[in-house]
């Protein structure tokens, strides 16, 4: 981690010079691909949900990480927009579940099938 | 110091979010959510972004996981609810998860050959740590100002749309 001498001297917290950016990348990937197993393997539509925020939040992770480390404050701001979508998606995605529910009876998703081929 | 907190918190997110994939009761997995999006918080403040931390507990431990909560108590079934109508169980083969897994993994290998063939560097010198509020107000209210606006309409949208959604046309239920 040395600096760049090509960039002229910008603002990056002392502290995370401590942890390689490698290491805030892995733990983002694992975090993401943790809720992708999540989506493929459960049938619980509410379980799916859940894993889709941890994907939300791991790309959180990853947009801050690299904003600290190009110490360019637009990354931040980007995240905060995905919390906000983040957050209409929440409302709007349990009301759909609460839906299928009153018509099902179940939150389980193999009984969506009425538009199976 | 730092350096054990950020392990310690990616840990805790970890094991928080490998429950929530194993869990079978619902309510544990909410309760694991709510401690991934704690450590994930603590990552934020780690990594130089206060406000964020404090905005990822306001939104999403304040506001998503109750949400959260609603719609698992709104669809969890009453004992006396069974009855010879309800449905079975779907039976999924299993080779559905052996796929999820599969491809899982075969993302974690795409994406850790990338990490560790980029050659990735700091722009800059350490300087104190300071708060970075005043640096995503500005932004936002200069450069960002339209996509504010966007979103503030977007989740005025969002809010009716799912109290609309979520009504109960039915009153006899």
């Amino acid at each position: 981690m040395i600096p760049n001498p090509n960039i002229p001297e910008v603002s990056i917290p002392s502290v995370i010079q401590n942890i390689p950016l490698q290491h805030y990348l892995i733990l983002s990937t694992l975090l993401f691909v943790i809720g992708i197993i999540g989506v493929l393997t459960r049938r619980n539509a509410i379980i799916i949900f859940m894993s889709v925020e941890l994907m939300l939040n791991a790309a959180n992770l990853l947009l801050i990480a690299f904003s600290s480390y190009r110490s360019d404050p637009s990354g931040q701001v980007f995240v905060f927009f995905i919390m906000a979508v983040a957050a209409a998606e929440v409302a709007v995605g349990l009301a759909i579940i609460v839906m299928i529910y009153r018509n099902t009876r179940n939150t389980d998703i193999g009984f969506l099938n009425k538009l199976k081929w | 110091m730092e350096v054990a907190a950020f392990y310690g918190f990616s840990a805790l997110a970890i094991l928080a979010a490998l429950f929530i994939l194993f869990s079978k009761n619902l309510i544990y997995g909410a309760f694991a959510l709510l401690l991934a999006f704690l450590g994930i918080a603590a990552l934020f403040v780690l990594a130089g972004a206060d406000f964020l931390g404090v905005a990822q507990i306001m939104i999403y431990v304040g506001g998503i996981l109750v949400l959260l909560m609603f719609g698992i108590m709104l669809t969890q079934r009453a004992i006396q609810q069974e009855g010879p109508s309800r449905h079975n169980r779907v039976e999924v083969p299993i080779t559905r998860k052996v796929w999820g897994f599969v491809i899982g993994i075969g993302i974690v290998g795409v994406l850790a050959k990338i990490i560790f063939s980029a050659n990735f560097r700091m722009s800059g010198d350490a300087v104190s740590r300071k708060s970075t509020i005043k640096t995503i107000g500005v932004e936002l209210m200069t450069s960002h100002l339209l996509p504010f606006e966007i979103a503030a309409i977007l989740l005025l949208v969002a809010l009716i749309g799912a109290a609309y959604l979520a009504l109960n046309r039915n009153p006899a239920q």
